[in-house]
């Protein structure tokens, strides 16, 4: 740790910008090992045995105690824990309790249609969901402004699983225009059979908008209120070039940080919109994991979750730094 | 009581009413026992059952009368333990100022680094579907940032000439705490309360959905909504009304949230609704 420090303060007389990448990395770096005794520590250390839920109440005793001794449950919870995390360190993350299949194996399998998954409504949700925002924002207290903010004030309280389910009644169902499920065998691209995405795609949408037209509507009403903007008011510039080039450009690095919320907020979402339409992705996975007490693969799949959740945090505080110069010197 | 103005609160009000009372009342007036197989699986509406059969034959009606009350209860239970822990550490940290602050940021950057629901089925994975768990889980959940909250506010406080004439009087810690910063800190308290309550509802929800909280046999809203899935083309309200009876009382319960807040001079913190 002090060969990194110095290492890094060294850097800081040369450039002041790596630096502060080498220093969120190695922050980043350590959260993800704390992180991963989180993800260790609940799966493990809390009361329930794993071999008598996964061989059932019939198994005997003798049973029990040769699939502990052949999963290491035996052992102290530290040495369990050291060789989780160095296989880890190396890429291996262990067998699959149900499968017996590499837990890599498990993920590669799924990850692409999570990740498709994820692309998808980014692309038909930021667009819609910032010009929403911001317009409330423009349009404070009228009514384009009143619709908007009580309509996300309702979505962002509907869990992903009801306004699922209530799309599935409505749209497959009563009116037969989409599937009600987004099955895809192993080995197909989701992209193949569109159609499969509309509703997951919809779901994530309705609930992640929310977020983003509550926050971009917060900040552009701040900036509206802002110093710099009363003042090209007063000095007489027009109202569309105070929004233009005083407001909106200044609104860049919130931006940022309300996507990267929203990247990190899918994650969590992708869980259980993929149960709800039963789409093959890391999250249907990963629910199917923990219902089956396979906890190799609920722990790999946990920590590659987490890690690209402090991954996107990491990418978006050095985007914002890049972006906003007078953060710059504040490094 | 200047936040039941606006109509839109006082419909908030009247949906919320009702959904409480079908979850708290409704259960006495349910014509069948919850777990009784009374009729054919997935049939549809008729004179005998209301809202049809769900895929076991018990009928809906009286698990939807019957379904609400354990999503509210525990999304309650969950939300006052998160405040009795949360906003003892951030009253402490805050009226001490002392490392506790440091050890409080570093604790909510661990969590902030972890999607809830993840941690939720980490939990589910360890305890396996115990309530108890789940409950202390999404207290946990939300402890750091309400200990943040009650901490700001309680450090504002304590630099008041009250305070320091509470403490220039010799008054025992307990007693400031307890009758000079305490009722400073109420307004915030509020403004936060109500979108940590609905959270708290969807995490009881999600992990009941997602098979991780009740079991079969018991009669739960979102629970219900997953077990009637596949039979969603056949009989649709098995899925529907449930879904509904959720719906109604998370956004019910944001309105009023939002409207309360409003009235305090703030406005709901979209980040206590992060999930």
């Amino acid at each position: 740790m002090s060969a990194l420090t110095t290492a890094v303060s060294r850097q800081r007389y040369s450039h002041p910008l790596m630096a502060f990448v080498l220093r969120r990395l190695a922050i980043g770096v350590l959260l993800v090992f704390l992180v991963s005794i989180l993800v260790f520590g609940a799966t493990q250390v809390l009361p329930g045995d794993a071999a008598s839920a996964i061989l059932g109440r019939s198994a005997t005793e003798a049973q029990k105690e040769i699939y502990r001794q052949e999963l290491g449950l035996d052992r102290s919870i530290p040495s369990q824990y050291w060789s989780w995390i160095s296989g880890v360190v190396q890429g291996d993350l262990g067998k699959s309790l149900a499968s017996g299949e590499p837990v890599t194996s498990f993920i590669s399998q799924r990850i692409g249609n999570s990740l498709i998954l994820a692309l998808v409504t980014m692309i038909v949700l930021v667009p819609i969901s910032l010009a929403l925002g911001v317009w409330a924002g423009i349009r404070r207290d009228r009514t384009a402004d009143h619709l908007i903010s009580s309509l996300s004030l309702g979505l962002i309280a509907l869990p992903e699983f009801v306004i699922g389910t209530l799309l599935i009644a409505s749209l497959a169902v009563s009116l037969g225009l989409l599937p009600p499920t987004s099955i895809i065998e192993f080995g197909q691209s989701p992209l193949t059979s569109p159609s499969l995405l509309v509703l997951p795609v919809l779901t994530l949408c309705l609930t992640a908008a929310a977020y983003i037209i509550r926050m971009m509507r917060a900040g552009v009403v701040e900036t509206l209120n802002a110093d710099y903007v009363h003042m090209a008011r007063m000095n007489g510039v027009r109202e569309r070039r105070v929004i233009w080039n005083h407001a909106l450009r200044n609104s860049l690095a919130p931006t940022v940080q309300v996507l990267a919320l929203t990247m990190q907020y899918l994650i969590g979402g992708l869980v259980i919109v993929e149960t709800v339409f039963a789409y093959p992705g890391l999250g249907q996975g990963l629910v199917q994991a923990v219902t089956a007490r396979d906890i190799p693969t609920v722990q790999g799949v946990a920590i590659l979750l987490a890690a690209i959740y402090i991954f996107i945090n990491i990418i978006a505080d050095l985007l914002v730094v890049l972006l906003v110069p007078k953060l710059r010197t504040s490094l | 009581m200047r936040w039941v103005r606006p109509w839109s609160t006082r419909i908030a009000l009247g949906v919320l009413l009702f959904v409480l009372g079908i979850a708290f009342i409704g259960p006495y007036f349910a014509p069948y026992s919850t777990s009784a197989l009374a009729g054919i699986p997935y049939s549809t509406p008729s004179g005998t059952f209301l809202l049809g059969n769900d895929y076991l034959g018990e009928d809906v009606l009286s698990r939807v009368l019957s379904g609400g009350r354990s999503v509210i209860l525990f999304g309650a239970l969950a939300t006052v333990l998160a405040y009795l822990v949360g906003g003892a550490v951030g009253l402490v940290a805050g009226y001490s100022r002392t490392r506790l602050d440091s050890g409080l940021m570093r604790g909510m950057d661990i969590l902030l680094a972890f999607p809830p629901i993840l941690f939720l089925l980490l939990v589910a994975t360890g305890a396996g579907a115990n309530l108890v768990a789940l409950v202390i889980a999404i207290a946990i959940i939300h402890v750091p940032s309400i200990a943040r909250i009650v901490r700001t506010a309680a450090a504002e406080t304590s630099v008041r000439g009250y305070v320091e004439a509470a403490v220039a009087r010799g008054d025992r810690t307990r007693m400031i705490l307890r009758r000079e910063i305490l009722p400073n800190i109420w307004g915030p308290i509020m403004a936060d309360a109500g979108p940590r309550f609905t959270v708290s509802i969807l995490l009881v929800a999600a992990v009941s959905f997602l098979g991780l909280g009740k079991a079969p046999p018991a009669a739960d809203w979102a629970l219900m909504i997953s077990e009637n899935r596949s039979g969603i083309t056949i009989n649709a309200w098995a899925v529907v009304v449930p879904a509904l009876m959720i719906a109604a009382l998370t956004v019910s319960i944001n309105v009023i949230a939002d409207s309360i807040a409003h009235s305090l001079g703030k406005s709901v913190d979209t980040e206590a609704l992060r999930r």
